[in-house]
């Protein structure tokens, strides 16, 4: 149950979240902010209520599945799991840097409790794909876990992803669940300047998905979404979450020049004063 | 004369010799190891009876993934359910994987650590009348400049289906080359095989090697061949199959290169970072000595009968010869 109480705890934890990224990237000095900060909230949604896992037997067969595909939004994957305590939260400060576990591309073989490594765009879904039919081919419709698979909309221009949309609904896929970070950008501009993809709820469909819409800063809605998606048994499901890039800090918002790009110790130092201020208004309300 | 310890095909000069296709050992061994073991699974790309993995599909029809054309989605769900401890073998004709899906492979087989097994039919220009466009001649250096992952040529049906089913117990991910046309069944079931072992399957009657050939895939036939003529011609040679390319056995290709002091190297693949290349490498670190390379100079393939175009491209029995006098002549 997504408690009004607990909704609080987890826009507080959010907003953590946000603040570890900030600071990772100021002491990485590269690194990706605007898909980490927009998707701080479905992270938290995950890794704090919907997934079943467990950060100290991360080896847990009947664990939750969960595949990032574009993985240059790493440093929210990193933060949320060590604030999920699968490693020490002191170690966040060692992104990208040489012989860290926190690579900056995600690699299973530096960080082993990871599903997958990512990067190059596309093949995320693929994975989560095959993943979900190994267990179907196993447990049939009784599957006990679920496959989610994280993606970015810029992704979708690429040909692989197209090709998994396909193999998921042929093999009616219940037990894979898709989220799709509709933030509107991508390195080169808007992606309906860089490439139109449209309206990504009706294309899916056409593809024989079971689709949703919501705003992915909604702890609410999205979590509605995942329990319906839960619930459907004869079709892959997705859910478009539209997102806010940058989200927390009003000076990175919504401007595709803070895909690909660290804040300087200024920016960063601006930015946790903003999300420092907005985690006090939070821990009030709550009190 | 034939290594008597290897037990190979003793009617292999017959000219009745039995030919089967490479990649029908590949079907037979998928099917075998699918018996053995009920997390093997196989994938393809609009290409099952091609590839012959509708043995396996006939048999294990809810263990077998079509994934339609699409070489990219191929690997990556093989990945993915290899994850969850599957034992995938995904197949299409070389050209398409790993032609066309490297970056996949790479990333999210080799890179990821997912034990898959890629395999590549119809590679070299022997497929013949298709053209060039379906001829892979690049696919060895493809793959074996990825780390973490074995590469594997089988020279004869009946290899293809010991390294199917060795591949299918081996740890790391791999790829398999096959090959389209029919091509003269050299090894028995008693020949030993292992991945990342090389076998020296012609020997002089008498005496020490003074030429070393090192042959991988489907042009075995034809270097034997070679080999026989050069004896009564009076050039003894030792003929090497290095069907395991990588993990390369350095120590077999080391102490073959001591005894002759000089190397050919042949296979139905670019001369550019094949299977001479990654020989190449071994000896010039270890043993240099002369090297002749047959193989594809450089040029894309036509259509023609597999052996007008390895006539044509210098791969011939012929061409194997004269190399192996060339490099004799180079010899210091």
């Amino acid at each position: 149950m997504l408690t009004q109480e607990k909704i609080k705890i987890l826009e507080q934890k959010a907003n953590n979240i946000r603040e570890s990224i900030i600071t990772m990237l100021v002491e990485a000095g590269s690194g990706h902010t605007a898909g980490p900060l927009g998707m701080a909230d479905i992270f938290t949604l995950l890794y704090f209520h919907i997934l079943k896992h467990d950060p100290k037997n991360t080896a847990w067969p009947d664990r939750d599945r969960v595949v990032l595909s574009n993985g240059h939004i790493c440093p929210v994957l990193y933060a949320t799991m060590a604030h999920a305590g699968y490693f020490p939260l002191e170690e966040l400060k060692t992104l990208r840097r040489f012989s860290s576990r926190l690579q900056g591309h995600p690699h299973r073989e530096f960080m082993p409790w990871l599903e997958n490594s990512s990067g190059p765009l596309g093949s995320g879904l693929s994975q989560a794909t095959g993943m979900a039919i190994a267990d179907k081919m196993d447990f049939a419709k009784n599957t006990s876990r679920f496959i989610y698979a994280l993606l970015s909309d810029g992704e979708h221009d690429e040909g692989n992803t197209w090709e998994a949309i396909l193999l998921a609904s042929k093999e009616k896929l219940h037990n894979l669940i898709v989220i799709v970070d509709r933030n509107n950008i991508q390195i080169d501009g808007y992606t309906e300047d860089v490439m139109p993809l449209g309206d990504l709820v009706t294309k899916y469909e056409a593809f024989g998905w079971h689709t949703q819409e919501v705003n992915g800063h909604s702890f609410e809605e999205v979590n509605n979404a995942i329990e319906k998606a839960k619930s459907v048994f004869d079709k892959p499901s997705v859910i478009i979450a539209i997102t806010i890039p940058g989200k927390g800090v009003k000076e990175f918002e919504r401007d595709y020049k803070w895909h690909g790009k660290s804040p300087t110790k200024e920016e960063a130092n601006m930015a946790l004063k903003e999300l420092r201020t907005l985690g006090g208004k939070i821990k009030s309300e709550h009190q | 004369m034939l290594n008597p310890q290897l037990k190979l095909n003793p009617k292999l000069f017959n000219s009745d010799v039995e030919q089967v296709p490479i990649r029908l050992g590949f079907g037979q061994g998928l099917l075998a190891a699918g018996e053995n073991n009920k997390n093997i699974v196989a994938l393809c790309a609009d290409l099952t009876e091609s590839t012959q993995m509708h043995l396996f599909k006939e048999k294990f029809p809810e263990r077998f993934i079509e994934v339609g054309v699409a070489e990219q989605n191929l690997v990556t769900v093989a990945s993915g359910m290899s994850a969850m401890g599957k034992i995938p073998f995904c197949s299409s004709y070389a050209m398409f994987s790993p032609g066309r899906n490297w970056e996949q492979i790479r990333t999210t087989i080799a890179y990821n650590d997912r034990k898959v097994i890629v395999v590549g039919s119809h590679a070299g220009i022997s497929v013949g009348p298709d053209g060039g466009t379906h001829q892979a001649t690049e696919d060895i250096a493809l793959m074996r400049v990825i780390p973490n992952i074995d590469v594997v040529s089988p020279c004869d049906a009946i290899e293809a289906k010991k390294a199917t089913l060795a591949l299918s117990e081996t740890i790391r991910p791999a790829y398999l080359r096959l090959a389209r046309e029919k091509t003269p069944i050299i090894t028995t079931e008693e020949t030993p095989f292992s991945v990342g072992k090389a076998q020296v399957y012609w020997i002089p009657d008498v005496g020490l090697a003074q030429v070393g050939i090192v042959v991988t895939g489907g042009l075995m036939y034809r270097a034997l061949t070679a080999a026989r003529e050069l004896e009564a011609e009076g050039i003894k040679t030792k003929v090497m199959n290095l069907s395991s390319i990588k993990p390369i056995d350095k120590d077999a290709i080391i102490a073959l290169a001591k005894e002759t002091k000089c190397i050919v190297t042949v296979e139905e693949h670019q001369i550019a970072g094949g299977m001479g290349s990654a020989v190449a490498e071994v000896l010039a670190l270890n043993y240099p000595v002369p090297i002749e390379f047959i193989g594809i100079n450089d040029l894309f393939g036509q259509s023609g009968t597999p052996d007008e175009l390895i006539g044509y491209y210098g791969m011939d029995k012929n061409a194997i010869k004269e190399a192996v006098k060339k490099v004799l002549a180079r010899k210091i």
